[in-house]
């Protein structure tokens, strides 16, 4: 038995409301709030707000889950899912193009690989147009660009070679990201187009890839080993696409 | 599909409530579950018993932790007039406790959901926030006065506290 004439404490009455008080001090507890109102009150605007919480939240769990939480879905190729995320979307977008994509990832974007496609459309926007100072360290001192923006970014950054698709490497700069350094890279055509490649890690282990315009830029994201990547460029879409894959295959080549 | 597998997918419906009510976005809701139950399915072999509800929900919430980090460099948006005289008092009322939800600081949200919504106790939920069992009574208490003062229209406290 406890002693009904010790108070009863402000966590008591939580322990009380939430059914984690020892059984001998309920009835303790009941004749505290008969005998104070101000107690008795707050117990009931915390029961009350149990109640709104259970009426705002408890369909939630009785509406039918939705196909992509699907165990077996997610669980039919857990490595591959995993790892092949990017690819397999890269595919599907190659394929069907834009609509069929759209439809195919009706899943929405992870809001952290929002995040880095806004930092990087930014970056984009506001470096691409800069005609004296776009980088910070140029192209042609690639192999120092490569080492600083390793150690700096605390992961290896390799400049992918896009000569393939007409790409040359204007230079790099280093920029802050949502959570940490972010790589930036900055490619040109012989015509005077383009394309920057950002990345920095990011808590997603793997996202795939999507397709965002804004103004007059698009890119292309994906995740891949915690890292995330932005393909910027010109509104070309099957450009665009050349130039990421490109990207794509390179990073998974030497593993991030 | 193993009984592992049939734990966790019995859970779905349940992280699904926890998830919109502490992300409040339902895409980003769905998105903390498929990256929690990714992860689940990849720890399988790692995971040697014990109770995969806690589990789960400890997941969930340490993601959520990271991306309220990523998401904190953009401002907390709120309506300016959400006050609709048509509304029926049920939706009002949830309204009013999302606004007020939407107010707490993030580790206070996840104790009052953890223990009000989803029924854990104070045990559970201090291993799940790894935290002794005191700070979670302390900040389910800062929850509870906070919810209170902003849905009873009260000035809710400056204070940001633990």
């Amino acid at each position: 038995m406890t002693d009904p004439t010790i108070p009863v404490t402000e966590d008591e009455l939580h322990a009380y409301v939430d059914d984690e008080l020892p059984a001998e001090r309920r009835g303790d507890v009941e004749s505290w709030l008969a005998a104070h109102p101000a107690d008795a009150e707050r117990v009931a605007a915390w029961r009350r707000m149990a109640e709104a919480l259970h009426a705002r939240y408890d369909a939630v769990a009785n509406e039918p889950v939705p196909p992509r939480l699907d165990l077996e879905l997610l669980d039919r190729k857990p490595r591959r899912w995993i790892l092949g995320a990017a690819a397999a979307s890269l595919a599907a977008f190659l394929a069907g193009g834009a609509a069929g994509w759209v439809a195919h990832g009706a899943a929405s974007p992870p809001a952290l690989l929002q995040n880095v496609t806004g930092e990087a459309l930014d970056a984009h926007r506001l470096y691409v147009v800069d005609v004296r100072h776009p980088v910070e360290v140029p192209g042609d001192e690639k192999a120092h660009l490569q080492q600083w923006l390793t150690r700096r970014c605390g992961r290896t950054v390799q400049a992918p070679e896009l000569e393939a698709t007409g790409l040359k490497l204007v230079g790099g700069r280093l920029l802050p990201g949502p959570t940490g350094p972010a790589s930036f890279l900055m490619y040109e055509s012989a015509s005077g187009e383009r394309f920057t490649v950002y990345a920095t890690k990011t808590a997603i282990e793997a996202a795939q890839m999507r397709y965002t315009t804004q103004d007059n830029a698009a890119a292309l994201s994906w995740a891949e080993r915690g890292v995330g990547y932005v393909v910027t460029g010109g509104t070309d879409r099957t450009r665009l696409t050349q130039v990421a894959r490109l990207v794509y295959d390179q990073a998974e080549r030497s593993g991030g | 599909m193993s009984a592992f597998r049939q734990s966790v997918e019995a859970m779905i419906p349940a992280l699904r409530r926890y998830a919109r009510a502490l992300a409040r976005d339902m895409d980003a809701a769905d998105d903390l579950v498929q990256d929690t139950l990714v992860r689940a399915l990849r720890s399988e072999r790692l995971f040697l018993g014990g109770d995969i509800r806690s589990w789960l929900y400890t997941i969930l919430t340490n993601l959520n932790k990271n991306r309220r980090r990523s998401l904190a460099r953009r401002p907390l948006l709120m309506p300016l007039h959400d006050d609709n005289p048509d509304a029926s008092g049920t939706e009002a009322e949830g309204r009013d406790i999302e606004r007020a939800l939407a107010t707490l600081v993030e580790e206070q949200r996840a104790v009052l959901l953890l223990v009000v919504l989803e029924g854990m106790s104070y045990r559970e939920v201090a291993d799940i926030q790894g935290v002794p069992i005191g700070t979670v009574m302390s900040r389910l208490a800062r929850a509870r006065a906070h919810v209170r003062a902003v849905i009873e229209g009260e000035r809710p406290a400056l204070r940001r506290v633990k």
